[in-house]
């Protein structure tokens, strides 16, 4: 399930509330598996949300963000209908992207 | 900027969130022990992410998988083939086709295994997210078909004599002292307003202490970012005791959920629950 975000966009008056769970395993590199190896870091870097052309948010993460992280924010200034994107990158340079109807 | 509130639920998150507990603990917690939590879960607001989980969940029940590459829509959890709304509020039950009194996760594992022709020994070992793990079909499963008995008021059968030697089962399991350090479920769950750290420990001999912790998983755990099932929740208890690993949908597990199940008769379920 790694690489998929499910997003669920809902306007509440002229605010889209938006929330999305994104499957990653985040790993801060500091961990140590059942034989005692270091697992290596893998954690995303950067998160952006888009709608069109119009980037409605940027973050950039590291390895203090949680697994599977759930990402919550309103926007305003969007329509019903409009699709919305977020998109990520990590470390390794892998991306993942989900994309939802608001509603 | 159009965005006027970002918010991630994190580690830096939960050690905030965590903070805050510590300094609001010691006055409320004197009062009401849940108080605390309360306030913590209404931070969250209607942000449980197991509503993701159960978009999972859906996804995997209509899914065609297994050797023979078929879904589980023809599954019968208890109220007919491909039923799904309510059938967690009436679970465990005895299935007379297997003879055997089965929670969810039993059940589920027999449809994987009779209908799809998946290997069970396979299925067992996957059933749990791992530390760090990113959700399983089981969980995901479970959180789905839970979801569809929300407000649904548990019913437990004691109908056939199999599901009654479950609840004694699970009674004498429940009382039990075992293991190193001579612990039964009873010597934390057996009295009212006990608490570990900042966690009430429900009193599951009585309906509403029962009907509390049947009624809340599964739930998403806020501290490990994964949907956890009951069947988790019965072998974590266990792994607490020291005792023998417990497995899912084993006879043991089965019948403690009975126990609780029959306990906590006529709450209504609220799964996927939000927990620290």
């Amino acid at each position: 399930m790694a690489g998929k975000i499910r997003i669920r966009a809902l306007m509440k008056g002229d605010v889209a509330e938006v929330k999305a769970l994104i499957r990653h395993p985040m790993e801060t590199g500091r961990r140590k598996d059942e034989q005692g190896n270091s697992i290596p870091a893998h954690f995303i870097t950067e998160v952006e949300a888009t709608v069109g052309d119009r980037t409605l948010m940027t973050a950039r993460w590291g390895a203090a963000v949680s697994q599977n992280p759930f990402l919550g924010f309103r926007v305003r200034g969007v329509q019903p209908g409009d699709e919305l994107i977020v998109r990520y990158v990590d470390n390794k340079g892998e991306t993942g992207q989900g994309t939802a109807i608001i509603k | 900027m159009n965005t006027y509130a970002t918010q991630v639920l994190g580690k830096a998150g939960y050690s905030f969130v965590a903070g805050l507990l510590m300094m609001l603990g010691s006055g409320l917690l004197a009062a009401q022990s849940d108080d605390t939590f309360s306030e913590y879960r209404d931070m969250f607001g209607d942000d449980n992410p197991a509503i993701f989980v159960i978009e999972e969940g859906a996804d995997f029940w209509l899914q065609a998988n297994g050797p023979r590459q078929v879904s589980l829509e023809a599954c019968d959890l208890g109220l007919g083939p491909g039923v799904v709304a309510g059938a967690y509020a009436s679970l465990p039950r005895y299935f007379a086709d297997t003879g055997t009194v089965m929670d969810l996760e039993a059940r589920l594992l027999h449809c994987m295994t009779e209908l799809q022709g998946r290997s069970r020994p396979q299925l067992l070992s996957s059933s749990y997210s791992g530390s760090g793990g990113q959700g399983t079909e089981m969980e995901a499963l479970v959180t789905y078909i839970a979801e569809q008995s929300q407000g649904v008021a548990l019913a437990v059968s004691q109908k056939y004599p199999q599901e009654l030697q479950a609840y004694h089962l699970g009674e004498e399991i429940f009382f039990r002292r075992a293991g190193p350090y001579d612990f039964s479920c009873a010597t934390c769950h057996r009295q009212d307003g006990k608490r570990i750290r900042l966690q009430e420990l429900p009193n599951i001999t009585a309906p509403a202490g029962a009907g509390f912790a049947y009624s809340g998983w599964p739930a998403y755990r806020i501290s490990q970012g994964l949907v956890r099932t009951m069947g988790w929740r019965m072998q974590n208890c266990v792994r607490q005791q020291r005792l023998p690993q417990l497995q899912p949908g084993s006879p043991a597990s089965v019948a403690l959920q009975v126990y609780m199940g029959v306990n906590a008769g006529g709450v209504a379920m609220a799964a996927p629950g939000l927990k620290r």
